[in-house]
């Protein structure tokens, strides 16, 4: 090393160009890519809504949403309406599928009368179907989903996803195996009132052939993430069983 | 090799074995930990790591004569965070089901210490070239480790490699567990890892005594 790099002074403006260099260059990226990252998270609610409904191109084994350029077109076609509940109020909103719903659930927190709560109601061979979002967090940051159900508050497709949950552990949340397993689980215990489902371990049902037990198999070595998705599904769709109740009342 | 003098050729081949960078230079093993469960994680680590050592090291050796000393850690660690930032962000707006798949891996590849260490012992040393050989090298190193790791991890620990269920179905008892196999659920967790390079370690020292110190 020479002397001239040794000394204070260069140390410091090294590090101030180094920084203002850096900072642009991030700032840059940041801001001339953000249109284009925002639709694409965009594209991917509608994409995730209509994978929770079963509007998807599942292969044998692996998850496939239908093709990013045609999931306006579908998520169109397919959800008839978008609600919001909010309190005792039901309206409907063409934007509900972008609603926050970290934030809301942050509103929630102080006063669960002002939560927006979005519900997608979708119809598909002649079914209705009816998606919530979910909101909670992992073993290392968020996790969030989409559940779509019946009438009967009966699991009828999910779909999860998370932001760094461990590769090959808790990251398969989102793999067909485990995703798979909520089909045809009841959310609702056996006198109708809202149980939610666990990611059980040691679960005696593997084969996951009792739909009512209220369980999935958990992930081995996924212990803290399966919880989370426990949690999310517990405190997140039990808000919507006032309007399932109402559903059935009218 | 036509291509590379001979010393050059080193560089590359080095890495892969007698100076491996897990086994031998022993960095880079929390990632190798974290990340092997399954062998589809391990590959698209060690294509990561591949990219960002080879391209990390020619900017920084680019810059070698110009970074103070007293600072040169944290410039390295700017330009390897801004680097992988830069690529994220690219992806996400232009290919983003691959930047789904790699955004778990970030975090994993900032911190990821072979890179560091090869800015540190090689690159502020030499020329461009010469270290884009070095990372390249190293990274095929670790990739390598990485994927033996993750193929017995995933094999031993789900009965699957890449997915495929190589060994039968578990629960229905079909294939090997139909004569009474289980999987190792341990091998899922990560001290199984550590033990599986502590093996190719072993195989590998007893192979070639010079590895050995003293």
């Amino acid at each position: 090393m020479s002397n001239k790099t040794d000394s204070n002074v260069y140390t410091i403006l090294f590090a101030i160009g180094m920084v203002v260099v850096v900072g642009t260059l991030l700032a840059f990226t940041a801001a001339s890519l953000k249109p284009n990252i925002a639709e694409n998270v965009r594209l991917e609610k509608q994409q995730n809504i209509l994978y929770a409904m079963g509007v998807n191109e599942n292969d044998e084994s692996s998850a496939v949403f239908v093709d990013k350029a045609q999931a306006p077109e579908l998520f169109k076609q397919y959800i008839t309406k978008q609600l919001v509940i909010q309190g005792d109020d039901i309206s409907e909103d063409d934007e509900a599928y972008l609603i926050d719903i970290k934030k809301q659930k942050a509103i929630g927190k102080d006063d669960p009368s002002k939560r927006k709560l979005p519900l997608f109601v979708g119809e598909k061979d002649g079914k209705t179907y009816y998606v919530a979002p979910i909101y909670g967090k992992g073993l290392w940051d968020a996790i969030w989903g989409y559940v779509s159900m019946d009438e009967n508050m009966v699991v009828q497709g999910a779909y999860f996803d998370h932001k760094g949950e461990t590769p090959g552990l808790g990251a398969n949340i989102k793999e067909r195996f485990f995703m798979d397993d909520f089909i045809g689980e009841h959310l609702l215990g056996d006198n109708g009132t809202f149980k939610g489902i666990d990611v059980a371990k040691g679960n005696a049902d593997p084969k996951n052939e009792n739909k009512t037990d209220n369980e999935v198999d958990a992930i081995a070595g996924a212990t803290i993430t399966g919880n989370g998705v426990t949690a999310m599904i517990k405190s997140d769709l039990k808000l919507y069983k006032p309007y399932f109740d109402n559903l059935k009342n009218n | 090799m036509g291509l590379l003098s001979k010393k050059d050729a080193k560089l590359i081949t080095d890495p892969l074995a007698d100076n491996n960078p897990i086994t031998i230079q022993v960095l880079g093993i929390c990632s190798a930990l974290a990340i092997t469960a399954e062998l589809k994680a391990s590959i698209v680590m060690a294509i990561s790591v591949l990219f960002v050592l080879g391209v990390g090291n020619v900017v920084i050796s680019l810059m070698r004569n110009i970074i103070p000393s007293k600072i040169r850690i944290i410039v390295q660690l700017t330009v390897v965070a801004a680097l992988v930032i830069i690529v994220d962000q690219v992806l996400k707006a232009f290919a983003y089901e691959l930047s789904k798949t790699l955004s778990v891996f970030v975090g994993l590849i900032i911190t990821n210490c072979i890179i560091m260490g090869r800015f540190e012992a090689f690159a502020l040393g030499n020329g461009p070239w010469k270290s884009f050989l070095d990372g390249i090298g190293n990274a095929l190193g670790y990739g390598v480790i990485l994927i033996i790791v993750g193929f017995f991890r995933e094999l031993l620990g789900s009965g699957t490699l890449l997915g495929f269920k190589v060994l039968g179905d578990p629960i229905e008892k079909t294939g090997l567990y139909a004569i009474g196999y289980e999987n190792n659920g341990f091998m899922l967790l990560s001290p199984m890892a550590l033990i599986v390079v502590g093996i190719i370690i072993w195989v590998q020292r007893s192979r070639n005594k010079e590895l050995i110190e003293d």
